[in-house]
């Protein structure tokens, strides 16, 4: 059922302002989602003035930057710093990316960062994936056939075939797509979300799969499929430039197709 | 929903470094996201106008029993949508039903299979609030030189 407020304990009060140090010039004010679990307070925003003209260009490298210098105890995800890992998820500025590809240049006044929507808070800007892992597994994003591979040789693909994955494989599960989704947020329990299905689809597309009909079925359902209602939020927010709503209309036109 | 419950609850619950359990907070949502970019406002717009042309409907059944209840019935039905606050009503239902069903085809050329990369989402989105603004003002051009004649 969908809720449109935050729980009593979810929402967000004001929090510490950290002055620029004193001759700064480039001043940009970062606020940022906190929460704590050992102190049980509700989560804050605290905002910290970070000059500039030595911070690195995109947002990730001012969080480092924070973290490095001003205050230790802000937790967040991050790996490769080059949009390949997708660690450093988050809400920037109104919108879900990847902090790392994200420049501070593009936002406009101050830099608000959250965790990413309607997800539970583990720490500051670290949400609870658990849900969206067990939502992959559940739809086997792995090779399954019954044909014994060629001994000698690699499953074959022809070039046609393999340009069917193109804009599914270079998906890095980031989750910015299914937690930029209302229907995700409305109804995340039981419907899978872009992310997941776009990986369902990278397997149903894969010429190499024997098992397309049973992954079809796994699908034909109100919930973990038909909650899409092309709201668009998920391609709009992608920060590969993917579009997980295509790949799910793909999805349902196979469905469709087979039932005729 | 206490008979249906949340999968995600489980979720909630957290642990302090002490080991004790704490409710964790659930990440803003509608508070924070930019809802008012191209892809979910058409999206929220088409729910609203569905309910309100479906409210709507209310008053056209209205008008169709009073026209089969008799003149006098009829009379007061066509001196509300005659007034201020009836023609008011008029004008934001043919709004509202032309949104609904222009956007209706855009969802239609969507589950065909067409149109979901995001320049064209935009492209189609300002297409359908521009066609609305126009057929809602050539409906009424076309209904006052009806009622006029």
């Amino acid at each position: 059922m969908a809720t449109f407020t935050l729980p009593k304990n979810s929402t967000v009060q004001p929090g510490q302002v950290y002055k620029a140090e004193a001759g700064a010039k480039n001043v940009r004010s970062f606020k940022i989602y906190r929460w704590d679990p050992d102190t049980g307070d509700n989560p804050r925003m605290d905002t910290y003035e970070i000059d500039l003209d030595k911070c690195g260009p995109m947002v990730l490298d001012a969080l480092i930057k924070i973290k490095n210098e001003v205050d230790t105890t802000l937790t967040f995800r991050r790996s490769c710093r080059e949009g390949i890992c997708g660690s450093c998820s988050m809400n920037i500025d109104g919108l879900n990316t990847l902090a790392c590809l994200k420049p501070i240049e593009d936002v406009q006044g101050d830099v608000r960062i959250n965790p990413l929507p309607h997800m539970p808070v583990v720490k500051d800007l670290v949400p609870d994936l658990s849900q969206l892992y067990a939502q992959l597994r559940s739809i086997e994003p792995w090779l399954k056939a019954d044909t014994a591979a060629p001994p000698d040789e690699e499953r074959r693909q022809s070039k046609e075939e393999r340009a069917k994955l193109d804009g599914l494989w270079e998906c890095i599960l980031c989750f910015c797509c299914s937690t930029a989704c209302p229907s995700y947020w409305w109804n995340g329990d039981r419907y899978l979300g872009p992310a997941v299905l776009l990986q369902a689809y990278r397997w149903i597309a894969d010429s190499r799969d024997e098992y397309q009909g049973e992954r079809l079925d796994n699908l034909q359902d109100p919930f973990r499929l038909y909650r899409c209602h092309t709201i668009m939020n998920c391609a709009r927010t992608c920060p590969k430039g993917l579009n997980p709503a295509a790949a799910i209309g793909e999805i349902k036109t196979l469905l469709v197709e087979r039932d005729r | 929903m206490a008979h249906n419950p949340d999968a995600r609850e489980a979720l909630m619950i957290g642990t302090r470094t002490d080991g004790s359990t704490v409710r964790r907070p659930l990440s803003p949502h509608l508070q924070v996201y930019d809802m008012l970019q191209m892809s979910s406002l058409t999206s929220i717009m088409h729910r609203i106008t569905g309910s309100i042309w479906s409210v709507g409907m209310i008053f056209f059944v209205w008008w169709l029993s009073a026209a089969a209840a008799g003149p006098e019935a009829y009379a007061t039905v066509q001196w509300f949508f005659g007034g201020f606050i009836g023609l008011i009503m008029l004008f934001g239902l043919s709004a509202v039903v032309w949104y609904h069903t222009l956007n209706g085809v855009r969802h239609l050329v969507w589950d065909a299979g067409y149109g979901y990369d995001i320049p064209t989402t935009y492209r189609t989105g300002w297409a359908t609030a521009i066609a609305t603004a126009v057929m809602t003002v050539v409906t009424w051009i076309v209904a006052i030189i009806a009622w006029a004649s």
